[in-house]
């Protein structure tokens, strides 16, 4: 009996009238958690009654805590017939599972019902009271922290990623069982709503529990997806990244104790990684007290379930992070294997240190590591090798003996080798595969970008016959996962970031698509600590393999002797290729990197993943879309698969294609965020890329588009083709103008490169398997074409260049992307608006594929017009995370779903007061927090010293690291390079200002006020009275101009709305915009609930439309997540700075305007 | 091929003032959007004509959600199924509540003192073809009053106090409604040719005086008083005054006092003297007859007939009248015999500032 839920009804209001006689209601309410129910009285004649009810107490299992949602049903109570239901209101409580979590759920929640929608609302209050399980075989995984965010989050800092977690659960869809044929419709919604609800909490349980044996306690960039089978059944599927996390306010005692190694780099870091200084494991001193005042500021109450879940595994959390800073002085290491990882875990401990051997080497590490280091770089041509084939299941074959069995350890993950451990573990596969559903990392943490790898696999669906046992969707992503890891080897990469899975179902075929972005990981953050001394010997290899990329940044040149950019990755480092130019998987050109000049990068850069925070770009970005309709003949089952698969590489080439000539028109020359999706319908298929296209300084500009007819005999043809030519060279030039692209002039130097004919090649490398696994490759590059030309030799050609150029430009003062940030774009104003739109559109007559494009194209482009439109006076502004999603619902019909934000930004602000917050904070700290007052005493003792580390330092160090370089480069390439490094160093001088500033903002963060803030802002908003939250929401992970200071859960909410009088909710637009109005207010009500005031990281991941006109009939179902935080904007915490100040005694009164 | 469904639904609702006017006015998408395409909006922000039908599509059903709660306005204020713009919240719903309850002075003056039933509803496509108001905001403006009418009927209180109150209405427009619902419970006639010169706001005006002097919570302020209604004591006192006109001696004295008081004062006192007992006459005669509640009715068109039509022929000015009437009511308080003085000052004090309002062109 680990739990005690606790229920309490407090009050409805704007019940709607049951009794039509007295137009008034006799509600009471249900409380049902598991098979105990509890009923309030019933409040007669009211619509907005006051039960003011007992608490419920229900005591039950955990594991039952995290899989059932509480569920509170509203009856009209009616003495002679049945009691009428008015509605349900499901309450997730895992976020009161977790001890950072929120603590209790409180306030006006929307009554719904499937198919009225929301009627009246609910005022609860529900607790949890958890109990100490000490049972090592518990199935249950309360504390696990789940983040829908797919970066660090904002307050937390990475002590270890784990690695690739998924899990998946299936059962039969109630709607296709042979009850349903006698239920109502509304019976049959409100059963598949909560199994759904079920299947996600044992789907979130089952991979916290995964996460528990890898040691982590959180899962980031957590992705729930459901795949609605039909008839086979219902699949629920995940894939997260398993972390360890750490509540940033701990780090800050850590760095202020330590002075000495708050270098520029640190500036340099973006905050919202929550990312730390390299310096601090080794410079936190005495671990243990560390970790214990990291305990300490969680309230005494809630600490046990934290505990719990330490105690009763091996993997504890306390020891392991203990372990990792004891780490390099533990003499067993040295004994076992070479003797390079001793001296190297220290290195990429503190990546910084090599290059300023002046710094003191504090604490334990041994003074003979530089010395050691330097025998390490020898060996690391042969590491590289290792690198380069890890996951090959065998392949990697060129090392050492032991060297490469511990490679292989390694790189397979962490997972792996618990396994070995823990034997009672059912699914043994989860370790194999180092994928990343992360699109952001902690600077330093991606080394290099190979490109985008794709799988995608065409599949029969079958009666999912056993539930328990889900052998066959799991066999089918298995599949899936090892393509999609050889492909990453291909390009010589050992992880897959951005990785992302999706489906599309049509009838009882299905494709399964991943995708995400080949890359080479520095290994600081990825080892694990040592959990016994078997593990520690076994985790070992981890950095020799660390030390193999690593050498390769230090052989990028600036990086050894700049300190700096060794540790931020210099903002071309994840540009230069991975993989061997001499054995390239693929034929591209390559040419010297534009930044540093000494390492090869390819022309084109194509990734699933967010712009890195620290990469050098030139001018702004923009939204890329490619979009495709093909149509495909009727078929049934097997041969339909068939058609599918012999039409996807048609359908991928032409998308890639298509991508390749609209970055060009834009002068650009990389993509971030790509997102292929392919959608199948009866007879047609549909394909939409969408991404976001930069200008990478470090990569070569973009040549033009050429246009060569085949026929050159007619002289109007020419002309015809000279005008398009023209055309085309003016929309380049307008573009480069509208983007702001100006590269820096720099002497071409293209030397080496494999294929000496300018051919331009892209990074996409994916093929696709038939449910054959047939593994076929596509070759993207045009044959021996130059994929540049556009041959027009049939009115295709003309098709396609005429719809090249109709992409309509985005109005003035409009900037869109599908990515988190805009390069270029800085000084964001606190105005957002996240929005939902959705189109459909029929075809009514059978159309050629040519024309099914020019339709699709229209009406995604249409559907861009009219949102600048909507967001008119939001101007300046731009559209971030533009999420398209598409579907063919049925026969002729296209659905397009757009879910963004729009953010409004100021041209002319400049960042500001950054510095003076940080101090005014610092004193808050000191001033407010009795809980911490200690902790904070210390820390007020030594933060000056980080604090003042501003600009003038950080350049003045800068500027030694230069004379550093000049002196070890060697001198015939010297005079070359002079003037980039020196244009370099402007860039990173304004870096480490704009970096200093952000440092201090990440201390406030850490600051201990937010914690007391969120306590004022939980009892202010009750005072509020009737008026209703504001609640915001955004699909990126951080709110602008805000401070998000704690998170409260995650989010994941699954709704069915069905209608009878279709054309009295006024036709399906009425049906579907209120809809999706009521699961906005739902979410923002369950949040305000929990004490948040916003939603990040918001998606909607799931809306299936379906309407019967004819019957007058609609349904649809709509998923949605996201994380529920509570922010505080930054002028706020200025302004409630300057009154803690003055009197202590008011703390925090500006919480209630958020 | 044809756009099927197409919704945008945004975290912070998007309104447009502009488009919310043209909904509340009653016109179709298609006559909206060529408004909308008049007004220049297109080449501000390079938008085609299918752009605008979509967004004024959108408002529209935006609007048509946002209605139900417009019907109890105190609702918007904890609803949740819209979240206004975070900075100006209460400027924005007040803006929402006040236009949807703000109507056409020309609409109701034609239905000003008609009941609010289904058959005055009925009846608003002749109103509509007259006023060249769409029926749709005609019948909008119809049922505002409606529910108005029939929210504050059934409560206890001040009537304006009430109407802000329920439905968050700034203080004039509530002291409209409060007029229109004091209109239509009471039946004032107001649609004659002779009244026709007479605008809503004089109306509400006079409604105003009528309420705050001559209905039963104008006197004692105890909880269960009731605005709506005419206080039937004082109607019943009224026929006192009759003996300003029947008893001879008391007519003649307070003709000679008025008289007295106005000589040199006036280019029109001839007409004055002349005029005095008719004059006298007319007022009290309404004052008796108000016990009827079918010369309740006609109470505005007695005015007219007894009173302004008079003085009007006889050329008075508004200053004239006024003089004249401060004279007529103060002298009937010397008069020796003449005991209802607290009836008459209530009495007068409300016709004269009643005509005062009438009396224009």
């Amino acid at each position: 009996m680990p739990g005690k839920l606790k229920a309490k009804i407090v009050a409805g209001r704007h019940l709607p009238i049951m009794d039509r006689a007295s137009d008034l209601t006799d509600a009471f309410v249900e409380v049902k958690f598991g098979n105990t129910t509890f009923k309030t009285d019933v409040y007669p004649k009211s619509l907005n009654p006051q039960w003011n009810s007992e608490w419920f107490k229900f005591e039950v299992d955990d594991e039952d805590l995290q899989d059932e949602p509480l569920q509170i049903t509203v009856l009209d109570h009616d003495t002679y017939s049945a009691n009428d239901a008015i509605g349900k209101v499901y309450i997730d409580i895992d976020p009161l599972l977790c001890s950072e979590a929120a603590t209790v759920i409180s306030g006006w929640l929307p009554i719904y019902d499937t198919i009225h929608g929301i009627r009246g609302e609910i005022n609860v209050l529900v607790k949890v009271d958890l109990f100490n399980d000490l049972n090592r075989f518990r199935q249950s995984s309360c504390g696990v922290k789940f983040f829908c965010t797919t970066s660090i989050p904002r307050c937390y800092r990475a002590v270890m990623v784990h690695g690739f977690v998924e899990e998946l659960v299936v059962n039969e869809d109630p709607e296709y069982q042979w009850i349903d044929r006698i239920r109502t419709p509304r019976a049959s919604n409100e059963a598949r709503q909560r199994l759904i609800f079920l299947m996600s909490g044992e789907l979130q349980r089952k991979i916290g529990l995964k996460v528990l044996e890898m040691g982590g306690n959180a899962v980031v960039g957590y992705l729930q997806c459901f795949d609605l089978e039909g008839e086979s059944g219902l699949v629920v599927r995940a894939i997260g990244t398993a972390c360890t996390l750490e509540k940033i306010s701990s780090t800050l005692p850590a760095t202020a104790t330590h002075p000495s190694n708050s270098s520029p780099s640190k500036d340099m870091k973006e905050p919202g990684f929550g990312e730390e200084a390299p310096g601090v494991p080794l410079s936190s001193g005495p671990p243990t007290p560390l970790r214990a005042q990291t305990f300490s500021s969680f309230s005494p109450s809630k600490s046990y379930s934290r505990q719990s879940s330490s105690s009763d595994t091996e993997l504890s959390l306390t020891p392991k992070t203990v372990g990792i800073f004891l780490f390099p002085s533990t003499p067993t290491l040295e004994s076992e294997s070479s003797p390079l990882p001793s001296a190297h875990l220290p290195r990429h401990l503190w990546p910084g240190m090599a290059s300023r051997s002046t710094t003191p080497p504090p604490l334990r590490l041994s003074k003979s590591d530089t010395a050691i280091l330097r025998k390490s770089v020898s060996f690391s041509e042969e590491l590289l090798l290792a690198a380069s084939g890890m996951g090959s299941g065998g392949s990697a074959g060129k090392e050492a003996g032991p060297l490469k069995a511990l490679l292989r350890q390694q790189t397979q993950s962490a997972l792996e080798q618990r396994r070995v451990s823990s034997s009672s573990e059912a699914f043994v596969r989860t370790g194999e595969y180092p994928f990343f559903p992360l699109t952001a990392f902690p600077p330093g943490f991606l080394l290099h970008v190979g490109g985008v790898v794709s799988a995608r696999s065409v599949k029969l669906l079958d009666r999912i016959h056993n539930p328990d046992e889900p052998e066959t969707r799991d066999a089918w992503w298995e599949e899936i996962r090892q393509e999609i890891k050889s492909h990453a080897k291909a390009l010589g990469c050992q992880a897959v970031v951005g990785y992302s899975e999706s489906t599309s179902i049509c009838e009882e075929v299905c494709i399964l698509s991943a995708s995400g972005t080949a890359a080479i990981l520095s290994s600081r953050f990825m080892q694990d600590g040592p959990l016994d001394t078997e593990h520690r010997l076994s985790r070992q290899p981890l950095c020799v393999f660390s030390t193999g990329s690593e050498r390769v940044e230090g052989d990028m040149g600036s990086s050894a002797s700049l300190g700096f950019e060794e540790v931020v990755s210099p903002g071309c480092g994840f540009c230069h290729i991975p993989y061997d130019e001499l054995n390239i998987p693929f034929p591209a050109q390559l040419t010297y990197c534009y930044c540093c000049r000494r390492y090869k990068v390819p022309d084109v850069l194509f990734t699933t993943i967010d712009l890195p925070t620290e990469a050098n770009v030139t001018g702004k970005g923009c939204l890329i879309q490619a979009r495709l309709c093909r149509t495909k003949k009727k078929a049934q089952g097997e041969g339909n698969a068939t058609v599918i698969s012999n039409l996807l590489p048609f359908l991928e080439y032409e998308l890639h294609t298509q991508l390749m000539n609209k970055l060009k028109l834009r002068g650009m020359n990389a993509l971030f965020g790509l997102r292929i999706q392919i959608s199948i319908g009866e007879t047609m298929l549909l394909g939409l890329a969408s991404a976001t296209g930069v200008y990478l300084t470090a990569l070569p500009s973009p040549g033009g588009i050429q246009i060569a007819g085949k026929t050159p005999s007619d002289i109007t043809y020419e002309q015809h083709i000279s005008n398009m030519q023209k055309k085309i060279n003016d929309t380049i030039a307008k573009n480069k103008e509208l983007y702001e692209i100006n590269p820096p002039e720099v002497v071409e130097e293209i030397i080496g490169s494999p294929i000496p004919e300018p051919r331009q090649r892209s990074r996409l490398f994916r093929s696709q398997s038939e449910s054959s696994d047939e593994v076929s490759e596509l070759d993207l590059s045009h044959g021996k074409k130059d994929a540049f030309v556009l041959e027009i030799d049939d009115t295709d050609a003309v098709e396609d260049i005429h719809a090249l150029l109709t992409d309509f430009p985005t109005p003035a003062g409009f900037y869109s992307c599908n990515t988190e940030i805009m390069p270029g774009i800085q000084n964001w104003t606190s105005a957002i608006q996240m929005f939902t739109s959705v189109r459909v559109f029929r075809l009514n007559a059978s159309l050629t594929s040519q024309g099914l494009n020019k339709i699709f194209s229209d009406l995604c482009e249409n559907l861009l017009k009219s949102l600048y439109f909507k967001l008119r006076s939001m101007v300046p502004c731009c559209l971030c995370h533009l999420n398209f999603t598409v579907a063919i619902p049925e026969d002729e019909l296209i659905q397009v779903a757009v879910t963004a934000v729009a953010m409004s930004f100021d041209k002319e602000q400049l960042l500001e007061n950054g510095k003076q917050s940080g101090e005014k904070t610092l004193i808050k700290a000191i001033t407010e927090n009795d809980e911490q007052l200690q902790f904070n005493l210390e820390l007020n003792a030594e933060t000056p010293s980080p604090n003042p580390l501003s600009s003038p330092k950080g350049l003045s160090e800068v500027g030694s690291h230069l004379s550093a370089r000049a002196l070890s480069v060697d001198y015939s390439s010297f005079a070359d390079r002079c003037s980039s490094w020196i244009e370099q160093l402007k860039l990173k001088a304004h870096t480490i200002r704009r970096g200093s500033v952000k440092t201090t903002s990440s201390m406030e963060k850490a600051s201990p006020l937010p914690e007391g803030r969120s306590r004022s802002l939980r009892s202010n908003r009750s005072y509020s009275g009737s008026s209703v939250a504001v609640v915001k929401m955004t699909p990126l992970s951080f709110i602008p101009g805000a401070k998000i200071i704690k998170y409260l859960g995650i989010i994941n909410m699954f709704f069915i709305r069905e209608t009878t009088s279709l054309r009295e909710e006024g036709g399906v637009s009425g049906f579907l915009h209120t809809f999706i109005a009521e699961v906005f207010a739902m979410v923002r009500a369950h949040v305000a609930a929990l004490g948040g005031n916003a939603v990040v990281s918001y998606s909607m991941k799931e809306c299936v439309f379906m309407e019967n006109p004819n019957k007058n009939q609609a349904q649809c179902l709509i998923n949605v997540s996201g994380d529920a935080v509570i922010f505080v904007r930054e002028s706020e915490l200025e302004s409630t700075s300057v009154q803690t100040q003055s009197a202590t005694t008011h703390t925090s009164n500006g919480a209630e305007g958020t | 091929m044809s756009v099927e469904l197409d919704v945008f639904v945004g975290n912070t609702t998007i309104m447009d003032k502009e488009v919310y006017q043209l909904w509340l006015n009653g016109y179709t998408v298609n006559d909206a959007v060529k408004v909308r395409i008049e007004g220049g909006v297109m080449e501000e922000c390079e938008a085609s004509a299918e752009v605008l039908l979509s967004d004024t599509m959108d408002q529209y059903r935006t609007f048509q959600m946002c209605e139900r709660l417009l019907h109890h306005p105190a609702k918007l204020a904890n609803q949740l199924l819209f979240q206004f713009h975070p900075q100006i919240p209460p400027d924005r719903q007040a803006m929402l509540i006040e236009r949807y309850y703000a109507f056409d002075d020309s609409f109701v003056r034609e239905v000003l003192g008609k009941k609010l039933s289904k058959g005055t509803k009925k009846d608003l496509d002749d109103v509509s073809t007259k006023t060249g108001i769409t029926l749709k905001s005609c019948r909008r403006q119809f049922d505002n009053f409606k529910r108005v009418f029939k929210v504050v009927e059934e409560l206890k209180g001040p009537l304006v106090e009430n109407i802000r109150q329920h439905f968050l209405l700034p203080d004039q427009l509530a002291r409209d409604y409060a007029a229109i619902v004091f209109f239509a419970n009471n039946r004032f006639e107001t649609g004659k040719k002779k009244l026709h010169y007479l605008t809503f706001q004089d109306f509400a005006f006079c409604a105003g005086q009528l309420i705050n002097n001559w209905t039963l919570g104008a006197v004692d302020n105890i909880m269960d008083d009731m605005d709506v209604d005419l206080d039937k004591e004082f109607l019943q006192e009224l026929k006192d005054l009759k003996i300003l006109i029947t008893d001879k001696d008391l007519l003649d004295q307070h003709k000679s006092l008025v008289c007295t008081a106005l000589r040199g004062k006036t280019n029109v006192f001839n007409e004055m003297e002349a005029n005095f007992k008719n004059l006298s006459r007319g007022l009290v005669n309404i004052a008796a007859k108000l016990i009827n509640a079918k010369d309740v009715r006609d109470f505005f068109i007695d005015l007219v007939e007894k009173f302004i039509e008079p003085c009007r022929s006889d050329k008075w000015t508004s200053i004239d009248v006024n003089l004249y009437l401060t004279h007529y009511t103060n002298s009937a308080h010397i008069l020796d015999t003449f005991k209802h003085h607290a009836v008459w000052t209530r009495y007068m004090g409300v016709i004269k500032s009643c005509i005062l309002r009438m009396y224009h062109d």
